[in-house]
């Protein structure tokens, strides 16, 4: 069972940069081929600084920041046992390919389910530019099986 | 393609739909390269089995990520105001993808004209993701 001890706790926050590379392999893997994602001079032609990063990308900055290993672990918990329950984004403005993002964390809740069968890990995150401003949230459920 | 807009959309429009090719063992390998997402659970047979599945399982990423291309070939992707997914099933080797969404409210908040949107990615056997997604148009 997960200590409840750690609802409250904040994550170091970790800035990560948007790397274009990252950006079209992340594209291909998505079957994602329209240029603004693909293309930096299309990128640039439609009035964006740089390739633009797709809906779910703050979920991967998200794991960047903190690698899901370390996160289990804190929680002293295995891999293995973890589902994702739901990842919820709210969007306050665009992410770009050469964006610096700091990524701040928290544990906001921990559930128990069935007789603690299952445990929710619920966190919430922030996401800030280099210029200081939020561009996303997410808020996360993380599933455990016991 | 024109744009919807928020005076031409309608509760129960729905959005051009996708289904992707099945699923296949590299387009895990480069999901899991791509998005950090390296749990060991979506790439290594030996892995899965030793947490009790029979093989492995699609992210469930993968399927909200086919979720948001929909999306933002629908309307530009700074229209999206939030986008909420909740894995109900997992999605196997082999499965295609089907994504489908509709419109099920239409509202106003501050300056902004705003539909809310049903989204579903479905498996040929199961409901994998349901999801909701808040659009800000014209």
């Amino acid at each position: 069972m997960i200590d409840k001890k750690h609802i409250g706790y904040e994550f170091h926050p970790v800035t990560v940069p948007v790397e274009e590379g990252r950006l079209r392999f992340l594209a291909k893997a998505l079957g994602e081929t329209r240029k603004i994602y693909t293309d930096t001079d299309a990128a640039n032609a439609a009035g964006m600084p740089g390739l633009l990063a797709p809906p779910t990308f703050p979920f991967m900055l998200e794991i960047d920041a903190l690698d899901l290993v370390d996160f289990v672990e804190l929680l002293g918990e295995k891999l293995g046992k973890l589902l994702h329950g739901e990842e919820n984004f709210v969007y306050h403005a665009p992410i770009y390919a050469g964006d610096k993002i700091t990524v701040c964390k928290k544990i906001t809740d921990i559930i128990d389910k069935k007789g603690g069968t299952l445990q929710f890990v619920i966190s919430h995150t922030d996401f800030i530019n280099q210029r200081g401003k939020k561009v996303a949230e997410t808020h996360t459920n993380y599933v455990f099986r016991h | 393609m024109t744009l919807p807009t928020f005076d031409s959309l309608k509760i129960g429009d729905e959005i051009p739909a996708l289904t992707t090719p099945p699923v296949s063992r590299h387009a895990l390998a480069l999901y899991c390269g791509a998005s950090g997402d390296h749990n060991p659970i979506h790439v290594d047979l030996d892995y899965a089995r030793s947490s009790g599945l029979d093989d492995v399982i699609a992210h469930g990423m993968l399927s909200a990520g086919y979720l948001g291309r929909m999306l933002a070939n629908w309307v530009p992707q700074s229209a999206i105001r939030s986008m909420n997914n909740r894995f109900t099933a997992m999605t196997h080797i082999g499965d295609s993808v089907t994504c489908t969404g509709k419109v099920v409210k239409k509202f106003k908040e501050g300056n902004e004209k705003l539909i809310r949107v049903e989204l579903q990615a479905n498996t040929p056997k199961a409901q994998t993701i349901i999801a909701e997604a808040v659009i800000a148009l014209e």
